[in-house]
């Protein structure tokens, strides 16, 4: 599929993105700008109880209200949803309960957004209050009243238990063995445009949405399921995002309102989030508490690693099930695990819900694995950087676990990072209060399966072939800024040999473009790529028959570049690309092609092992150097070098913005931001506004210095692997070790605030240990694990039978909760 | 999107015709200059005038006067950019266009005045939020409801004075020239401010800021820092403004005002104590400062933590005194 770079006309050039002069002139046209005649405005009316039960609605001040055309209540919409099928926990409007402040309970389309915000004033809720589960500790104590009906056990909505090989016996080889406690907080996506939706129903009944959505598939799905109509009538079309980051991946309460409340007014309905809103609609990061105990000989290798976590999911399932998984599951790609051992857990708790968000469950677990790595390092008196180069995962493997590692390029972003940062003559030689840290990470290239059970391809690819020469490009995919659409007009453009700018792109509409699932598990340019070099090939195949008939050429020696399709041994020889279409539609009729992609089958065969498959993976490495105010504890970032393993860049300039955003986002999780809430005044979320949730600005962004290291992966098209989301994890961590490298302590929980830096460093001052970070696990009822042997130990990828199990566990007795920072033998 | 409630706006020209059209207007009138606070409030629902008198177009609220040497007098309709940017404030009053420049964002303080900034509401995060939010804690005591949130056992208003401009006049020993319906007065920017969340300002509501009046310079140096989580944008959640004039090696009068620790800017009389008629050094300093710290008291109701707020007093009380006596 990959041709050498020398051939390549499109793709790896910095060629401007397909919608960057509609962007920064403003004339990209986002959900909220659209406007339709007789166009009613939609506000919800949300619970200001964080856990009740909702004894009555009065709607009947509403209805009466100048302006309202109609209100909706629960029982309006009674058919639940949600992202994954085994957690269809969501009602459009609660129906008979509340589970956070936020959660929407009414809504009201009017002739203005005042009157619909005035009549939603004077609707009256009475609520029967219930017990706040605050936090997963409060969940484990309490599993009465239940958030949900459904769960694993009271209000742990998932509680997951995976082990791959004996772990004990591994801790026994160990020369050393650490183990941590480690809390990443919860964040929130911020993206720049708030949610938005405008639906409309034709004079035949057929609903069209317009959202900022991440995944119209999986709306579209969920339209028909809500509404109760057969999804032919139903079209959903994603305007491009303004910023997603995961936030947007979920179908949500207000896409599904807006299409009802069209549906019963026969007007086009808007509503558009507030800011605050957004925060409620959230799915962001899962505050995250992990207990991480790794064996590892005095070389630095590993001899086995066992990993606990425990996840505060918010008030409904989202995709937390598998966000859960996800905290075990990459774990293994980076360095090599022979043991492994992963249980994970998932609380329900009355705030908004957790999700996915850049990087989806496992940069909590990167986070403490790396900051791990570096105090197992120090104890071994081993440079950081050269332990895991020692320990590196070999390309071309299956982990532990059974996923298929294929290219692996970390050893040379650690190169990179380290020569480009002068990591040797810093690393523990810098003036106290600065310092220099180290991390590395992984990330999968779209998620190996679907969100609900198929064997359909996961993209779609359909090319139009105009006379004129044009080519247009249907494509389920969906542009959130990542520069999706001009992903897909490279790889058309590149495989037919036209420029970029004769590819029309229709992107993310259901009753346009062939499906595409989404953007998210950074899936779309591995996958429609994949799938638009197919539809490419296919339409090259047709057009050399027919222009090579005409050329007199075998069609295996043309050539297709520069929009000319021509004999490589005569390059003279030959046709303008619109005369190769005029020729070929001359003899068949219209042109037209089709492609579609599915990711290779994955080896695992357990169940759990649907989470963390991937076609490829990339991987990352970062040093951060920090300056750290040892009167105040604040940390400055004072910047950031970060190698990323992309297998190819599609498009570098495109790539460099997706790499330096990552690092803008880790920084912010790393020192400031925090999805924080006073669970002793009824719940409400402390800060729902971009003012006072802080996330860093230009100010605090540190001078990033980028390498990309190509490394082309045989499943990537022309070589190419994901940049969205991977570049972000190891920020973090780097951060946490240099701080540590500054000032000597440690502060084992994200966000790094001044207060926490200040805490350690009196304790450090008093002789204490210098550590600041939580001080215990609690007894978390796991289920027997399911143990699948890995492959070096006869693994064929399935778990062993019950009775072998039963067997293994008479053998090696197992233990239990106790806890300490630091155990060496 | 969160929207305006409906009100009239008026735009005199004169500030006497403004005052009239307060005082018409009673209490369902508010002044307006640059809006940057007032708007966002009214959408918040924490203010909701029917008139909103307009003082953008009064020209004498945008007159500067005066001299360093002879004391300077500044139009409150000044945008904290002009402030931030005059010549005679940059040389003679350097801490007042620091503390402008550090207000917000530049884009907002090509908008928002001095004058504004100086009356600039309290603030607390149980009370700057929408009404959606306020009625999930059945408001509070400052807007709609009865219970101050910070200390629910408190009889009074714990939000927070978060001006940057407020210390820093105070340290200067500004004088506030008010016009109200009975005529002019002028008072100490000092006794302007009170120690309660709800009544703020000892000013009547028509009562227009008509004037800004810095003293001489007359060898006093000032300073102020302010601490925030991030370098643009963030109101402070500490200010520190000092000013000295020494005789000699010696410190004459002194003058350490605090910033966002309580609902008026706080005047530490002991700090000052701890530096009058010793030379400013690390000792004096260290002892200014353990003074500052000592009877601060921020309170849980802005960004980051009371106890972590607490104990920056003493940082940065030590930070604007080095700052006096190295800046020399």
């Amino acid at each position: 599929m990959a041709g050498a770079d020398k051939t390549l006309r499109v793709i790896g050039k910095p060629v401007r993105r397909v919608d960057g002069r509609a962007k920064v002139t403003g004339l990209t046209k986002f959900a909220d700008d659209l406007f339709l005649p007789r166009m009613l405005f939609a506000r919800l009316l949300r619970s200001t109880e964080a856990h009740a039960r909702i004894v009555s609605v009065d709607v009947s001040g509403a209805s009466k209200h100048p302006g309202v055309r109609a209100v909706l209540t629960g029982k309006d919409l009674p058919v639940p949803f949600g992202i994954l099928p085994v957690s269809e926990d969501e009602h459009a409007l609660s129906l008979d309960k509340v589970r956070f402040v936020g959660d929407p309970v009414a809504a009201v389309a009017a002739t203005t957004e005042d009157a619909a915000a005035e009549a939603c004033d004077l609707i009256r809720v009475e609520y029967e209050p219930l017990r706040l589960i605050a936090d997963p500790e409060d969940a484990l104590a309490h599993s009465e009243p239940k958030i949900h009906d459904y769960a694993d056990q009271g209000n742990l909505h998932k509680v997951v238990a995976l082990e791959f090989g004996d772990v004990e016996e591994g801790f026994r080889e160990a020369d050393l063995v650490r183990e941590d406690l480690v809390f990443f907080e919860g964040n929130t996506h911020l993206p720049m445009e708030q949610h938005a939706a405008l639906a409309t129903q034709d004079a035949d009944g057929r609903v069209t949405l317009w959202s900022s959505t991440q995944t119209p598939h999986y709306v579209h799905r969920a339209l028909a399921k809500v509404l109760g109509l057969p999804a032919s009538r139903i079209r959903v079309i994603a305007t491009p995002n303004g910023g997603g980051f995961g936030g947007k991946s979920d179908p949500f309460n207000h896409e599904i309102v807006a299409a009802k409340l069209a549906m019963l007014t026969g007007r086009p309905v808007k509503l558009t989030l507030t800011r605050e809103e957004v925060f409620y609609c959230h799915r962001g990061r899962h505050p995250t508490l992990m207990a991480v105990k790794t064996g590892v000989k005095r070389d630095g290798s590993i001899t086995a690693m066992d990993f606990r976590t425990l996840l505060d999911g918010g008030g409904y399932g989202s995709y937390g099930v598998a966000s859960t998984y996800y905290t075990g599951a990459l774990q293994t790609v980076t360095y090599r695990v022979p043991r492994y051992r992963f249980r994970g857990a998932r609380a329900f708790t009355n705030k908004p819900p957790c999700g996915p968000k850049r990087g989806h469950g496992t940069p909590q677990p990167r986070h403490a694995l790396e900051v791990q790595l570096d105090k197992i390092a120090e104890s071994l008196g081993l440079d950081p950087a050269e332990m895991r180069l020692r320990t590196l995962h070999p390309p071309n493997s299956l982990t532990a676990n059974y996923l298929r590692v294929g290219s692996m390029g970390l050893r040379s972003c650690l190169e990179k990072v380290v020569e480009g940062s002068g990591w040797r003559s810093k690393f523990r030689k810098l003036p106290e209060g600065r310092g220099v840290g180290l991390a590395c990470s992984s990330y999968i290239c779209g998620a190996g399966l679907p969100i609900y059970w198929n064997n359909l391809p996961q993209s779609g690819v359909q090319l139009l072939l105009d006379r004129g020469g044009g080519v247009t490009a249907f494509c389920g995919s969906t542009e959130i800024g990542q520069g999706s659409d001009s992903v897909l007009a490279f790889m058309v453009a590149e495989g037919l040999g036209i420029p970029p700018a004769d590819v029309r792109i229709v992107t993310a509409d259901t009753d346009l473009t062939p499906v595409d699932l989404g953007s998210y598990s950074s899936r779309v340019t591995l996958m429609t790529g994949n799938a638009a070099i197919q539809a490419a090939e296919r339409a090259r195949e047709i057009l050399a028959t027919h222009a090579g008939a005409k050329l007199g050429v075998p069609p295996t020696r043309l050539g297709f570049a520069e929009g000319r399709v021509f004999d490589v041994e005569d390059p003279a020889k030959g046709m303008t690309f619109a005369e190769a279409v005029v020729c070929a539609e001359s003899k068949v009729g219209t042109v037209g092609t089709v492609g579609s992609y599915s990711p290779p089958p994955s080896p695992g065969r357990y169940k759990g092992a649907g989470v963390g498959p991937s076609a490829a993976y990339s991987y990352t490495a970062c040093v951060a150097e920090v300056a750290v105010d040892r009167g105040t504890g604040i940390v400055r970032v004072e910047r950031i070098w970060i190698a990323h393993d992309i297998g190819r860049a599609v498009n570098p300039i495109l790539a460099l913005g997706q790499v330096e955003g990552s690092v803008y986002m880790g920084v912010g999780e790393a020192l400031m931001e925090e999805m924080a809430y006073r669970g002793n005044r009824f719940g409400v979320h402390k800060i729902p506004s971009m003012l006072e949730y802080k996330s860093p600005t230009t100010l605090e962004m540190p001078d990033v210095v980028t390498y990309l290291v190509e490394d082309p992966d045989p499943n990537g098209p022309y070589g190419a692997k994901e940049v969205g989301q991977g570049p972000l994890l190891p920020v973090p961590p780097a951060i946490a070790n240099a701080v540590y490298d500054a000032v000597r302590v440690r502060v084992d929980e994200v966000p790094i605030t001044p207060e926490k830096v200040l805490r350690a460093l009196k304790l450090r001052a008093a002789g204490k240990e210098a550590r600041v970070g939580p001080t215990r696990f609690p007894d978390v009822p796991w289920p027997e694990a399911i143990r699948v042997p890995p492959p070096w130990e006869g693994g064929d990828g399935r778990a062993v039978a019950g009775e072998a199990r039963a067997a293994e566990r008479g053998a090696g007795g197992r233990r239990q909760g106790g806890l300490a920072t630091g155990v060496s033998k | 999107m969160m929207r305006l409630p409906k009100f009239r706006y008026l735009q005199p020209r004169t500030a006497a015709d403004a005052v009239q059209a307060a005082a018409d207007a009673g209490p369902e009138g508010m002044y307006v200059a640059g809006g940057t606070d007032l708007y966002p409030n009214m959408k918040r629902r924490h203010q909701t005038p029917r008139v909103v008198v307009g003082l953008r177009r009064v020209r004498e609220l945008r007159a500067k006067s005066g001299s360093p040497t002879a004391g300077l007098t500044l139009g409150p309709n000044l945008t904290l950019t002009e402030v931030s940017r005059d010549p005679d404030v940059r040389k003679a009053y350097p801490a007042l266009a620091r503390a402008c420049l550090l207000i917000s964002t530049p884009i907002l303080q090509n908008m928002g005045t001095i004058g504004g900034n100086l009356l600039l509401d309290t603030r607390c995060n149980y009370y700057n939020q929408n009404q959606e939010w306020r009625k999930a804690i059945h408001f509070c005591m400052k807007k709609d409801g009865d219970t101050c949130w910070v200390a629910p056992g408190s009889p009074r208003c714990w939000a927070v004075n978060s001006s940057d401009g407020a210390p820093v006049a105070i340290a200067l020993g500004a004088r506030l020239a008010f016009l109200g319906p009975d005529g002019e007065r002028t008072v100490s920017a000092e006794d302007l401010y009170r120690d309660d969340g709800i009544a703020y300002a000892a000013k009547k509501p028509e009562e227009l800021l008509l004037r800004i009046e810095l003293p001489p310079v007359d060898g006093w140096r000032a300073t102020y820092q302010k601490l925030r989580r991030r370098g643009s944008f963030d109101f402070p959640v500490l200010g520190v403004a000092a000013a000295v004039r020494r005789d000699g090696d010696r410190v004459a009068e002194a003058r350490v005002v605090l910033g966002a620790v309580a609902s008026r800017p706080y005047r530490s009389r002991e700090a000052e104590a701890a530096l009058v008629g010793r030379t400013l050094d690390d000792t004096s300093i260290a002892a200014a400062a353990e003074a500052a710290f000592k009877p601060a008291k921020p309170m849980d109701n802005t960004d980051f933590g009371l106890a972590w707020r607490k104990e920056m007093v003493r940082q940065y009380v030590i930070r604007a005194l080095r700052e006096l006596r190295d800046g020399a």
